[in-house]
């Protein structure tokens, strides 16, 4: 007989690289732990939001049925194995809070291929082939060894997956899965999503010294749908190995210092200052 | 003058002090910066000073105007080599005429402080075993990367 689906969204993480907390971020127009548990929420029979004991009374949380975290300090397989404990008939759906680009269609083709004989049934990245374990179906079977994987010491849910009987599939939406853990990421994310966003424009970049040198060119004209200086410069990144990140910089728009989140408009001029070294 | 210029070819702080003679000043209180032999340990060669003189002449007048204002001074400027400099050569240039001595040092100091930290001008040195770099890019470069 076939487990029951309930829905677990992560969001218990210490959102070290993006320095703010990911499930508040807003991606579609409200904080994004929101937005994961209403999706999950449409293809399961009942959802959860994991989190660690500190964060049960959080703002961002508190208003959610959880599954709070007892082992707390071990990464996600905490919450994953904390969910098959609490509820051992049911087979969770597992996902991180920091997926923008994922949606139903991607999790309903999970669960129409669905293995429920296998511990798990996974995507495979569509990075580097390896099973995703945070959009992922995990069998009440996965309890026992997820368990005594943990009591071993080890905390990785990927590799966990890897050496466990799983059904991998291909994603129907390659992009599906990217998650975003920096500033610059949120930026592209953020950008990628909004309707208006999308609207592309032209602007000039002008390198000096070091950026200069690592762009091969004095400058440039693009057509981008980036919104904000901070967009274009994580995009721009992407073509040139810029080696200092935005926190090393400043922006000039059209020779005036300019703010990072500032709109971009078609025609701007924008130059990104690296440190200074004058006198 | 301007109060902040770049200059292509080697400054000349006679002329440019000559502009700054004023009947009421009582002295007058000038900065130069040299390009020196040896930064942080490494022999240097020579240098290349590059600008976004477009924002760079904007906020180096500010600077100068910040100056005058905060100290009370009578004329002041400034002049930033751009361009290849080879050692013992003068970088730039900051002078202030002023009724008395005190507030003369203290703006020259202003200026040139704030030169440093707020104006997009970069330099690159050349080093004696022939490697080159820009100065204050190439090690933040490497946050913390895992």
């Amino acid at each position: 007989m076939t487990a029951t689906l309930f829905g677990l969204v992560l969001a218990g993480g210490a959102s070290t690289r993006m320095r703010t907390d990911k499930a508040a971020l807003q991606y579609h127009g409200q904080p994004q732990l929101q937005w994961a548990f209403d999706l999950v929420s449409k293809v399961c029979a009942a959802s959860f939001v994991s989190v660690r004991p500190d964060q049960r009374d959080d703002a961002a949380r508190g208003s959610y049925p959880q599954i709070v975290d007892r082992q707390p300090g071990t990464g996600p397989i905490a919450g994953i194995s904390a969910a098959l404990l609490e509820h051992p008939k049911a087979a969770w759906l597992v996902l991180a809070c920091d997926l923008p680009f994922l949606t139903e269609r991607t999790l309903q083709h999970l669960i129409a291929h669905r293995d429920p004989h296998k511990i798990a049934t996974a995507y495979r990245s569509a990075h580097d082939g390896l099973p995703e374990p945070l959009c992922a179906i995990w069998e009440p079977a996965a309890r026992q060894p997820v368990l005594a994987y943990v009591a071993s010491g080890k905390q990785c849910p990927r590799k966990f997956l890897i050496n466990s009987d799983t059904a991998l599939l291909d994603l129907p939406e390659p992009q599906a899965l990217d998650n975003v853990n920096t500033v610059e990421e949120f930026g592209l994310a953020t950008a990628a999503l909004r309707p208006e966003g999308r609207t592309s424009k032209t602007v000039r970049i002008q390198y000096y010294a070091i950026l200069r040198e690592q762009a091969g060119r004095s400058e440039e004209t693009v057509d981008t749908s980036a919104g904000t200086p901070a967009e274009l410069y994580a995009e721009l990144r992407q073509r040139h190995p810029f080696q200092l990140t935005s926190a090393h910089l400043k922006v000039a728009l059209n020779s005036e210092f300019g703010d990072w989140q500032t709109p971009l408009k078609h025609g701007d001029t924008v130059v990104f200052i690296p440190p200074v070294a004058g006198g | 003058m301007k109060a902040f210029a770049f200059s292509q070819v080697p400054l000349t702080p006679d002329t440019y002090r000559a502009e700054l003679a004023d009947p009421a000043a009582g002295g007058y209180a000038a900065f130069e910066g040299w390009v020196r032999n040896h930064n942080e340990g490494h022999a240097v060669t020579r240098l290349e000073y590059e600008a976004f003189e477009a924002l760079a002449n904007k906020e180096g007048e500010r600077i100068v105007a910040e100056a005058i204002t905060r100290f009370g001074v009578l004329r002041a400027a400034c002049v930033h080599r751009v361009g290849s400099l080879g050692i013992g050569d003068l970088a730039v240039w900051v002078g202030v005429s002023s009724r008395h001595r005190a507030e003369a040092f203290a703006a020259c100091r202003y200026i040139i402080d704030e030169v440093k930290h707020r104006v997009p001008i970069w330099k690159k040195e050349h080093y004696e075993n022939g490697d080159s770099g820009w100065v204050n890019c190439e090690r933040c470069a490497h946050p913390h990367e895992h």
